[in-house]
């Protein structure tokens, strides 16, 4: 592969780890309410997770193909442009984990892809009717059709089944359960491993290491497959908590309820052509779980942040996208910055994250509130949302992501100082 | 700018009465597994309550194998 230069191997690195981040972010979709309720253990669950997601990036490569043939013109676009937008894309993806807030990966890439092209090639290119019907409306109507369906779904089997708690009911829903999370795992598997698969196919066509119009190589769909199942297995588990605990609290028959709405309009929306976004589909059937039973109560402060952070996703990915690829605009040593920049983010956020650690051993613990840094950070991401998010990450949080960001403006020599208010994206956002 | 009603509206549809009837099916096939748990407790049988379960999961385990094959079916 003699044409295999560097830019491109940089784009596919970033590719595969903007697929890990959307493994772990999205685990939560698929486990949380299987881990709140008690049907499985949360390491197995994950694992089983992992491995259908790995299973499910092997059985087609239709929505791969519906990326890399046709959706954007291939001659057209650099790869330095489709870096960007995985910048973006990432560290939208790293922030609303670090806040535990479910956010669809699919807005964020889209964002990241927005706002790249803005940058590069001008407002003209976006089509705005397409953002509406491909975006918008889908992100309000997931909740709502999920949302109905596992209500009325809850309702039943509350009203039908009485109260008995026999030995086979708690089996039984367990076993349901797992089986409706299954599915979702597999589902997403298939649907969003490929996205990457569709990215890097993209990235190398238009870096001319493949004949346009190719299928995805094997090497493409083994690494996406693996690196969703990777970051799937390592587990979001400030999103689980959020998605399984912070939002109601689930009953085994519940969370069946709630997983196999979430399966079926998931399964019924990308079968009848009106895709919906699995993180949006969930949590609105969680919501219409919890509401389902006599006595349930859904917190409406965590679901008005989670819906914030939903508004948010696509123009926040979309600034720092426009802002990366305005860098790499600069030539080789702008995208060596972005690289660096990225990096250099990911890696404070990682380091925030681990002042209050959530993982495996703590994700069901009986909290009324999640506590320390995920309290505050989500505290903060309430309407008006402007400026917040950052100022809200605790104050020496910021203050390591502005002294990231500072040592991105030394490398670049092009970037301007944080600002005094950060901008709505937060702190990637304010520096780029 | 054209949204497609039709297909939001049969996927609210579609989403709706297979949640509905899947969740259904599967409690009445717990109902009926725990009735046979009664009755063995007090040492009768419920014959036609475990049949009636197993009618029930099965149609659960036909609509996973359904949307297995939608998944797969996709490619």
């Amino acid at each position: 592969m003699e044409s295999f230069s560097l830019i491109l191997a940089i784009v596919v690195v970033t590719a595969l780890a903007f697929d890990f981040t959307n493994g772990f972010h999205d685990t939560a979709n698929a486990m949380a309410t299987t881990i709140s309720t008690g049907a499985l253990k949360p390491k197995i669950a994950v694992t089983m997770s992992a491995a259908l997601n790995l299973a499910g990036a092997f059985l087609s490569v239709e929505v791969a193909n519906t990326i890399s043939k046709g959706l954007v013109d291939e001659t057209g676009i650099r790869p330095e442009v489709i870096f960007a937008a995985l910048v973006g894309a990432i560290l939208w993806n790293l922030l609303t984990w670090l806040v535990g807030l479910p956010s669809s990966s699919s807005h964020a890439l889209m964002g990241g892809l927005v706002g790249a092209t803005v940058a590069s090639a001008g407002f003209d290119a976006v089509h705005g009717g397409v953002l509406v019907t491909k975006v918008l409306l889908p992100a309000v109507a997931a909740p709502v059709v999920a949302g109905l369906a596992s209500f009325l779904a809850t309702r039943l089997s509350y009203g039908v089944g009485g109260t008995g708690d026999t030995e086979a009911t708690r089996k039984g829903y367990r076993a349901g359960q797992i089986a409706s999370a299954g599915l979702v795992s597999l589902a997403h598997g298939t649907n969003d491993a490929q996205k990457t698969m569709g990215i890097i196919t993209l990235a190398l066509i238009a870096g001319g290491s493949l004949a346009p119009g190719s299928n995805p190589p094997t090497w493409v769909i083994l690494s996406a497959g693996l690196a969703i199942a990777l970051g799937t297995y390592i587990g979001g588990w400030r999103i689980i908590r959020t998605m399984g605990k912070g939002l109601t609290d689930l009953e085994p028959r519940q969370g069946f309820a709630a997983q196999t709405g979430a399966a079926t309009a998931i399964l019924a929306s990308s079968h009848l052509g009106f895709s919906l976004s699995t993180t949006h589909v969930v949590s609105g059937s969680v919501m219409g779980a919890g509401l389902g039973r006599k006595g349930g109560v859904v917190r409406w402060s965590t679901a008005t942040r989670m819906a914030v952070a939903w508004v948010l996703t696509l123009p926040a990915a979309a600034l720092v996208g426009a802002g990366a690829e305005s860098v790499t605009d600069l030539g080789d040593w702008g995208t060596a910055a972005v690289a660096v920049f990225l990096v250099a983010a990911s890696a404070a956020i990682w380091k925030i994250s681990r002042r209050e650690v959530v993982d495996h051993t703590n994700v069901v613990e009986e909290t009324g509130e999640p506590a320390g840094v995920v309290t505050t950070a989500i505290a903060a991401v309430t309407p008006p949302p402007a400026g917040q998010i950052a100022d809200g990450l605790t104050v020496p949080a910021a203050g390591e992501l502005a002294s990231a960001g500072l040592t991105t403006a030394g490398l670049t020599a092009t970037i301007p100082a944080p600002a005094a208010e950060p901008a709505p994206a937060a702190p990637p956002a304010a520096t780029v | 700018m054209k949204i497609d009603w039709a297909a939001l509206g049969s996927v609210l549809g579609v989403s709706v009465v297979f949640t509905v009837g899947l969740v259904a099916l599967f409690t009445l096939g717990i109902n009926g597994l725990s009735r046979r748990e009664r009755a063995a407790a007090q040492g009768g049988s419920a014959g036609l309550a475990v049949t009636g379960a197993y009618v029930c999961f099965a149609a659960c385990a036909a609509a996973v194998a359904y949307g297995i094959y939608l998944i797969v079916g996709k490619g």
